[in-house]
């Protein structure tokens, strides 16, 4: 049998088409699963298969798009499988065509869509795929095909499960809408830099809309793959016609436009809905004869493009400077650390926000503590940071365990930090590089340290060049770092790190990168140094630095390279700059860098810092829900020595209860009474910052536990309610939503907080809440419990045993209050 | 099995996108309306359908919370898509009951609604993915814009409804028929397990990217599923 990725080589490979239409015009009924035919009428898809071998068609598609054990049973599945095989082999038996016929396995999309955006866990997804997977591949078929997806983690999950179950070829298509993008909003280099990189063995296009529709994405498929390219699109598009749903390309107009593809380097060529063996007929008739020069004009090659992903876009690495946001790092940050070890996500988050709207094109992620669970909490980072930012990011850990996992939950292809020349890192990182795909961060140093000279430096590269190809490992997915090291120590320093950087992007061709911030290490005004550093770097050939976004300095020399070298069109981007730009004055302190979100009301109003009716500039601030302007007013306080406590107590509370009472009053909206809350929320950040340099005080009011319960995926209300106590002083627990009424107990036991939380918004869940309550009692006798939302009334609250219904957050707070006056604080 | 019985399923289904205000507005029915402010503040329980303000409320509460939004509707304008799949459906009558394409429990409520009916169009329309990230996003960092945008998000799929729903109404009318309005899986006895066999039928994840979970809610959040009857005018 002839191995389909060496026939693609010099063959024009052809696809099936349609199936679904044909189907219907056969009577398969709408709602009806196509694949019960596959056993109930095994001779109609026969017959069409062999139509398409009889057309031309290389490969058929077996009958189990929608084969997974979320529509089947074990057993079910499993003669499903089998038998759409059975019927393909027959197809291929009696067909009478004389060219290569393969049979793949057809994997479509599974119907659930993945967190966070539905409710399907990545393994879970990866185990729905991997049993069809392997029911097909154990009873044999020649390649696996992953189609008609149009989410890239659900791609990924698909393409993973393949991996993992066989050996066997595997090509994927995705689903593109008119915008150009996948459903989810994965661009075409998004998805090519990931499936190449987890060892896809062709990509491209199918369904959706017709072929000269598909024109940009088949133009940005061609100019990024190192792969074959496939393209399987619909007839054009649909319309309604005397009942019919009919399709306006006819194969004569299909063919003609799928041999241009062909000539522009689309390889392998099939047809989707709406599309029959005509189609398929037609367009091998018109590309055949010209297979050679095809093949000839337009060979497969490595188009030695250097690129990682996000869900959504592709950064390129090329001529023009990449920002690695280097924040999210507790390396010298007291208030970073105290984050990882409370678990507080949304902190971290924030970090990665505000580098985002800094300019930062990938971000750094690392969680890495001694005394915390690395490979726990760097996974659970990396896919909160994906949920809601849409840069690319760069897992950077030394634990093996924690770098596979993350990169197997990453959405896209991820910047991996980092390998270097020693074996024993070389043996465990290259292994999970060539799974996962990724651009892998390559440090030039080795079992003897970090070498002196530039040549030494540049002699390790090549070895971990020639190691990484043993495992398929290109020399475009190697970035290289020669190591800035503080020049304080030794002046040469710099000089070694800049020659070797040059010698590996001019000689070696290979991209490179820097942590620029170390050259300056021990050394006053030290983002002076490290701009320079970092200007000298990028002439000498430096692709991306790990670097502070918010350093203006560092911004600076951005801005002005890229005007200096031709990467900014009429300047656009640097007079947007300097238009920001403040030059250094006196040092108005450190401040803090710009809040990603901005201030709702213009700063305009902020401006005015009087504390007007309001008593004080900081409860003015709160009250109006500026949030920058009260985290500055806080730190002033502070630097007037003002007691933390006190700021709370007599500053942060009052304002809150001013904005509690007017919505109470129905005087000021929700979006005030939680835009305030933003503010107290960063008044406190800056206490809690304080705190973490002074450690001793204590500002809790008790603790809380709050959690949507079991089934209930809503959590506006109970995030309302949780930034609501946070304010007035309380140590919130937040389980998040969906959670099991065992999770709550174990929390409130672990935290012995007197006051568990719990919201639903259907009806439908209500019975959780219920048994969550009856597990307090039962577990916790003395704990007592407070309900919400939407659904719920007093009356229900009675019925559930609930000590408190709480109608809005307010009233959580006030009977959260009570209970701490009134009983002993069983917090401490 | 005959062309016949293949339309006692219903016809087939078709697809919709309407297009965004900000690409013109130069073609009537197929532009989906600008946001409504008001309709906004009350999706997000800021004022009920009455009363413009809170009583008591001053006019520079009712600024604040303004520019929010339309912060927010900058934010959110690029990312949306409006997107309907739906298909023609013949009602049919058997003890007092609307028999459809899909099983309705024996609904009473959905019976009263499409009392006198003959045929109808079940649809499912969504505003995208791009809608629900945004609402995650400030769900984590703040939780004011989180509630904006979750009150924008429904604020804009029932103008998606409004729209295709006018658009049908229009198209009976033509043939001398008037439309009821639509009712949707989960309203009054309608269990919401009709979302299971109704978006199958519609092909929703394949052609608009609406998914069902466990609870059969579904992904996008601010999508809608629904019917609307029509009869003799």
């Amino acid at each position: 049998m002839t191995d389909i990725r060496e026939y693609i080589k010099d063959h024009i490979l052809y696809l099936d088409g349609g199936m679904g239409t044909l189907l219907q015009k056969r009577g398969l009924k709408p709602g009806e699963l196509p694949e019960r035919w596959n056993i109930s009428r095994p001779e109609v898809i026969t017959e069409l298969q062999k139509a398409y071998f009889d057309a031309g068609s290389n490969v058929i598609y077996t009958n189990t798009f929608g084969a997974n054990s979320l529509k089947f049973e074990e057993d079910e599945l499993r003669a499903i499988v089998h038998g759409a095989i059975d019927v393909a082999r027959a197809a291929r038996e009696q067909s009478t065509g004389t060219q290569e016929k393969f049979i793949s396995l057809d994997i479509g999309p599974m119907g659930r869509l993945l967190k966070p955006y539905g409710d399907m866990d990545f393994d879970e997804a990866v185990e729905i795929y991997a049993r069809t997977i392997r029911i097909g591949v154990e009873y044999g078929v020649d390649l696996i095909d992953i189609e008609t997806m149009n989410d890239s983690y659900d791609t990924k999950a698909a393409l993973l499960a393949a991996k993992e179950n066989s050996d066997l070829p595997v090509f994927v298509t995705n689903a593109y809408g008119e915008d150009g993008k996948l459903m989810t909003g994965a661009s075409p280099a998004a998805m090519i830099a990931m499936l190449e990189g987890m060892g896809a063995d062709a990509i491209g296009a199918n369904c959706s809309l017709g072929p000269s529709q598909l024109k940009g994405v088949v133009e940005e498929y061609i100019r990024y793959s190192s792969v074959p390219v496939i393209l399987k699109p619909n007839a054009g598009l649909p319309r309604s016609e005397n009942g019919e749903t009919v399709y306006d390309v006819m194969p004569g107009e299909f063919a003609s436009i799928m041999s241009e593809y062909a000539h522009m380097g689309v390889r392998v060529l099939g047809g989707c809905c709406g599309t029959t063996p005509d189609y398929i007929r037609a367009t091998a008739d018109k590309t055949l004869p010209d297979m050679t020069e095809i093949t000839s004009k337009t060979p497969v090659t490595d188009k030695n493009i250097t690129f990682i992903s996000s869900y959504t876009h592709a950064v390129e690495f090329k001529d023009s400077p990449i920002l690695i946001g280097e924040r999210i790092n507790p390396t010298g940050k007291k208030r970073f650390k105290q984050a990882l070890r409370d678990q507080d996500i949304d902190y971290i988050l924030g970090e990665g926000l505000r580098q985002q709207d800094a300019g930062a094109h990938v971000l750094d992620v690392n969680v890495g503590l001694p005394e915390i669970d690395e490979p726990e909490l760097l996974d659970r980072v990396t896919c909160e940071l994906q949920a809601i930012i849409d840069l690319p990011l760069q897992i950077d850990t030394t634990d093996p365990v924690a770098m596979e996992r993350a990169l197997r939950h990453y959405n896209g292809k991820a910047l991996i930090n980092s390998v270097n020349g020693k074996q024993e890192v070389m043996d465990v990182i290259f292994p999970l590089v060539a799974k996962y795909g990724g651009l892998c961060v390559a440090l030039t140093l080795d079992e003897d340290g970090i070498p002196e000279s530039a040549e030494r430096r540049v002699e390790i590269a090549e070895h971990i060049i020639e190691e990484a190809a043993k495992y398929g490992i290109g020399r475009k997915d190697l970035l290289f770092d020669t190591l800035a090291m503080t020049i304080s120590a030794d002046t040469k320093a710099a000089l070694a790190t800049l020659k070797s950087l040059h010698e590996i992007r001019t000689r070696l061709g290979c991209h490179t990168s820097l942590g620029v911030s170390n050259i300056s290490f021990g050394l006053p005004a030290r983002e002076l140094v490290t701009s320079t550093f970092f200007a000298l770097a990028l002439e000498q050939g430096l692709s991306a630095a790990i670097m502070n976004p918010h350093s203006q300095e560092m911004m600076k020399v951005y801005y002005t390279y890229r005007a200096l070298h031709d990467l900014d069109e009429n300047c656009m981007d640097y007079i947007t700059f300097a238009d920001s730009y403040v030059p250094a004055g006196p040092a108005p302190g450190t401040g803090a860098p710009a809040q990603g979100t901005g201030d709702a009301v213009s700063s305009g109003a902020g401006a005015k810092t009087s504390g007007d009716d309001y008593g004080s500039p900081l409860k003015r601030a709160i009250v109006k829900g500026l949030k920058e302007q009260a985290a500055n007013l806080t730190k002033d306080l502070l630097k007037e020595g003002r007691q933390s406590l006190d700021i709370v107590n007599e500053e942060i509370i009052p304002a809150l209860d001013i904005v509690g009472q007017g919505f109470e009053a129905k005087k000021m909206y929700l979006p005030q009474l939680l835009m305030s809350a933003e503010a107290s929320q960063s008044a406190f950040e800056v206490i809690k910052a304080d705190m973490a340099a002074h450690p001793g005080e204590a500002v809790s009011r008790g603790k809380f536990v709050i959690a949507t319960v079991h089934g209930d995926i809503h959590d506006i209300g109970k995030n309302i309610v949780k930034l609501i106590m946070e304010n007035y002083g309380f140590e919130v627990y937040d389980l998040g939503k969906d959670v099991p009424p065992e999770d709550v107990v174990a929390k409130a036991e672990e935290t012995g907080a007197p006051l568990v939380g719990l919201s639903a918004l259907m009806t439908t869940t209500v019975p959780a809440m219920e048994e969550t309550i009856r597990l307090l009692r039962e577990k916790l006798p003395n704990v007592k419990t407070v309900v919400g939302g939407a659904v719920l009334t007093q009356e229900y609250a009675d019925a559930i045993g609930a000590d408190f219904y709480a109608r809005d957050a307010m009233a959580t707070v006030r009977y959260a209050l009570d209970l701490a006056e009134g009983g002993a604080d069983r917090a401490e | 099995m005959s062309v016949q019985d293949i339309m006692s399923a219903g016809s087939p289904i078709q697809l919709k996108i309407y297009r965004r205000e900000q690409d013109g507005t130069d073609r009537g029915s197929s532009v989906i309306p600008g946001v409504s402010v008001s309709e906004v503040m009350r999706y997000g329980g800021m004022m009920t359908s009455r009363t413009p303000l809170p009583p008591g409320g001053d006019d520079e509460a009712a600024a604040d919370v303004r520019a929010l939004i339309d912060e927010c509707v900058s934010e959110v304008l690029p990312v949306l898509t409006y997107k309907v799949c739906y298909r023609y459906i013949p009602v049919e009558w058997e003890e007092g009951l609307p028999v459809l394409p899909f099983e309705t429990y024996g609904s009473r409520n959905l019976a009263h609604n499409l009392a006198g009916c003959s045929e109808g169009v079940m649809f499912a329309a969504t505003v995208g993915v791009g809608m629900d990230r945004l609402i995650q996003k400030y769900e984590r960092i703040s939780p004011s814009r989180a509630l904006i945008m979750q009150a924008l998000g429904a604020e804009r799929v029932e103008a998606l409804c409004d729209t295709f729903n006018a658009d049908i109404t229009a198209e009976a009318a033509g043939r001398g028929l008037v439309t009821v309005p639509r009712f949707s899986p989960g309203y009054g006895d309608l269990p919401l397990e009709v979302q299971k066999e109704f978006t199958a039928l519609l092909d929703c994840a394949h052609l608009i990217g609406i998914n069902l979970n466990e609870s059969m809610l579904m992904s996008p959040s601010k999508s809608v599923t629904a019917v609307i009857g029509m009869k003799r005018g």
